[in-house]
């Protein structure tokens, strides 16, 4: 299993620097995307692959050792939120600027460094 | 129990006026901006106040005791900075009221500067690694906004490189959230710190100060990652552009300077060396750009980045003497490149061009600014008795007692070629005589607002300069305790 996850996120990683080195402004976003599924996934792995929830059960008691970190998946939830917003903001300033520049092309929109 | 009142009201009194006024129309949003940016100065005056006899106070908020919930920390470092960011957003605001264009200023504009000084302040304030990066985004998605709010093309693509390449620093800060945790279970700053001095460096603790030292440099825009700020900063009206560098790329170098001295205690020759030659390199680019430039806000965008060099040099240095040069260096650096910020707004405003080569003899026509551009171009370049002099000055000293000769030879030479730009604006916009070619148009009677706010800008690089040692012996006091972390941790955490 961990090592499962660890492939997972390592490809997520690469895959996502793969789509941001790639000269359309599409996959730039798709790859920026997919760079915050393998940061979360990463918190996610801090948490332990452990199958049991932390609820306290009276009568049966768990050891902490026993159960899940619940604090990444806190954080992850928030980092979720927060990556949905500025995707959201993104998809529009892309669709904005290609309309404006007419082209998806990263390396021709350099008019503001001209 | 104030107190604890006092160190959330620079948060809570932007945030909430942003939220209640977000449905006026922008003439009440405008008058509310102005009262809370009122507020906001007198409880960051307030909280200086509190933190300027040497005492680091903390709030948990919820009453969840640290490392468990989250803290809010004011130190002298965190309250001398949110004071100037205060003072000098205030002043930018009463600018923009003037030199912001109608239209831009109806699309929420005011409320979204608020924002913007709320993600500010959380992120000088916060204890917390997580709550850190909440802030950051905050304070990210207002400056997004506000430097596309328009939607001219240059603004359009240069907001691309700025929301692609703060999204990836964001994602690498994540990621090194993620690593310290795994690692050592907190989040908290001031158990991380205190986790960090005990055990020796472990592979993912390094990877994870790597990474989340990388995002501050792509936010801060260091060498050789500050390609999106000199390609987005100018794109906007000239008072945000001045918002910006007052404020974002320094809360970048705030949280390396923070971070950076909480999470190492003993940071190894080799991080430091690396940082000595980062910010040699960052300070010699950012000048050099600059000095090819002749339009104004491109011009001053080169030099954020060569300035934030200076700041990252006082940190590479890791002594009391480097840190109070950086801390110093941080208020002169931010009250004079606003300063000048808002001289190119008037230009951009009366003129209707920033472009050096279409101007020419303004000093005729407007010698108070003329003025005020001068104190803030020689301030920057270090001239005595300005503020930027003592900076460099004491950055110098404190190179010198590290031995770090090229980190010297490079200060030096890179304020040379600051001088020379520096007399190049000035020179060129308000000397020689006005180009036979200029298309620019006669200037429009100046704004009384906008003078204020430039004048008064400008002014305070003078009082910056003349009283030189009472804010320098702050900036010790805030050197001292940001090396000794003892007051910190004790805050924090309670115990001895």
């Amino acid at each position: 299993m961990e090592v499962l996850l660890a492939g997972t996120i390592g490809c997520l990683y690469a895959g996502a620097f793969y789509l941001m080195l790639r000269r359309s402004i599409v996959k730039l976003l798709l790859g920026l995307g997919l760079l915050g599924h393998a940061a979360n996934l990463l918190i996610f792995a801090t948490s332990g692959l452990i199958r049991f929830a932390p609820i306290l059960n009276e009568s049966a008691p768990k050891a902490p050792s026993e159960v899940a970190d619940p604090v990444p998946q806190a954080l992850i939830l928030t980092a979720i939120v927060i990556s949905f917003g500025v995707l959201a903001f993104s998809v529009v300033l892309i669709k904005l600027t290609a309309a404006a520049a007419g082209t998806d092309d990263v390396d021709s929109l350099r008019t503001s460094e001209r | 129990m104030t107190r604890q009142v006092i160190l959330v009201l620079p948060i809570l009194v932007p945030l909430a006026a942003a939220v209640f006024s977000v449905a006026a129309s922008f003439v009440v949003q405008r008058r509310v901006a102005l009262v809370a940016l009122t507020g906001h100065l007198l409880a960051s005056a307030l909280l200086f106040a509190l933190v300027a006899s040497g005492e680091v106070f903390a709030v948990q908020l919820a009453a969840w005791p640290a490392p468990f919930g989250i803290t809010f920390v004011a130190d002298t470092f965190s309250g001398l900075l949110l004071v100037s960011m205060s003072v000098i957003t205030w002043l930018v605001m009463l600018h923009s009221t003037a030199s912001v264009p109608r239209e831009i200023q109806r699309l929420a504009f005011f409320p979204l500067v608020l924002v913007l000084l709320a993600g500010v302040s959380g992120a000088v304030l916060t204890g917390d690694l997580f709550n850190l990066y909440v802030w950051f985004e905050v304070l990210l998605m207002a400056s997004f906004v506000l430097l596309t709010l328009g939607a001219e093309r240059a603004q359009l693509e240069g907001g691309l490189k700025y929301v692609a390449l703060n999204l990836i620093a964001s994602a690498f800060f994540l990621t090194g959230v993620g690593l310290l945790y795994g690692t050592t279970g907190t989040l908290n700053l001031a158990d991380l710190s205190r986790q960090m001095s005990d055990l020796p460096l472990s592979f993912p603790r390094i990877a994870a100060v790597l990474l989340l030292l990388l995002s501050f440099g792509i936010k801060a825009a260091v060498f050789p990652l500050f390609g999106w700020l000199p390609a987005s900063y100018h794109t906007p009206p000239a008072a945000v552009a001045a918002l910006f560098s007052a404020l974002l790329t320094k809360v970048g170098v705030y949280s390396m300077i923070r971070v950076g001295t909480l999470l190492l205690p003993q940071p190894p020759e080799t991080l430091t060396n690396a940082l000595l030659a980062v910010a040699a390199l960052t300070m010699i680019t950012g000048v050099l750009g600059a000095v090819a430039q002749t339009e104004m806000k491109r011009l001053l965008s080169f030099h954020i980045v060569s300035q934030i060099g200076y700041l990252v040099l006082g940190f590479a240095l890791y002594s009391v003497a480097g840190l109070t040069g950086a801390i110093y260096f941080f208020v002169h650096v931010s009250v004079a490149k606003a300063a000048l910020f808002l001289v190119a707004g008037e230009f951009e405003r009366r003129w209707q061009t920033t472009e050096l080569t279409q101007l020419g003899g303004s000093y005729r026509d407007a010698p108070m600014l003329a003025a005020a551009c001068f104190a803030g171009a020689m301030g920057l370049a270090g001239l005595p008795p300005l503020s930027g002099f003592f900076a460099k000055l004491q950055l110098v000293v404190a190179t010198v007692e590290a031995r770090a000769f090229l980190s010297l030879v490079a200060a030096l030479s890179v304020s040379m070629l600051t001088l020379f730009s520096m007399c190049k604006i000035w020179a060129e916009a308000f000397w020689k005589a006005l180009p036979t070619t200029s298309t620019s148009v006669a200037p429009e009677e100046s704004p009384r607002a906008m003078r204020f706010a430039t004048v008064g800008l400008a002014s305070i690089t003078l009082l910056l300069g003349a009283f030189a040692e009472p804010v320098l012996l702050v900036a010790e006091q805030a050197a001292e305790q940001l090396l000794d972390r003892r007051a910190y941790l004790q805050a924090v955490l309670g115990g001895p």
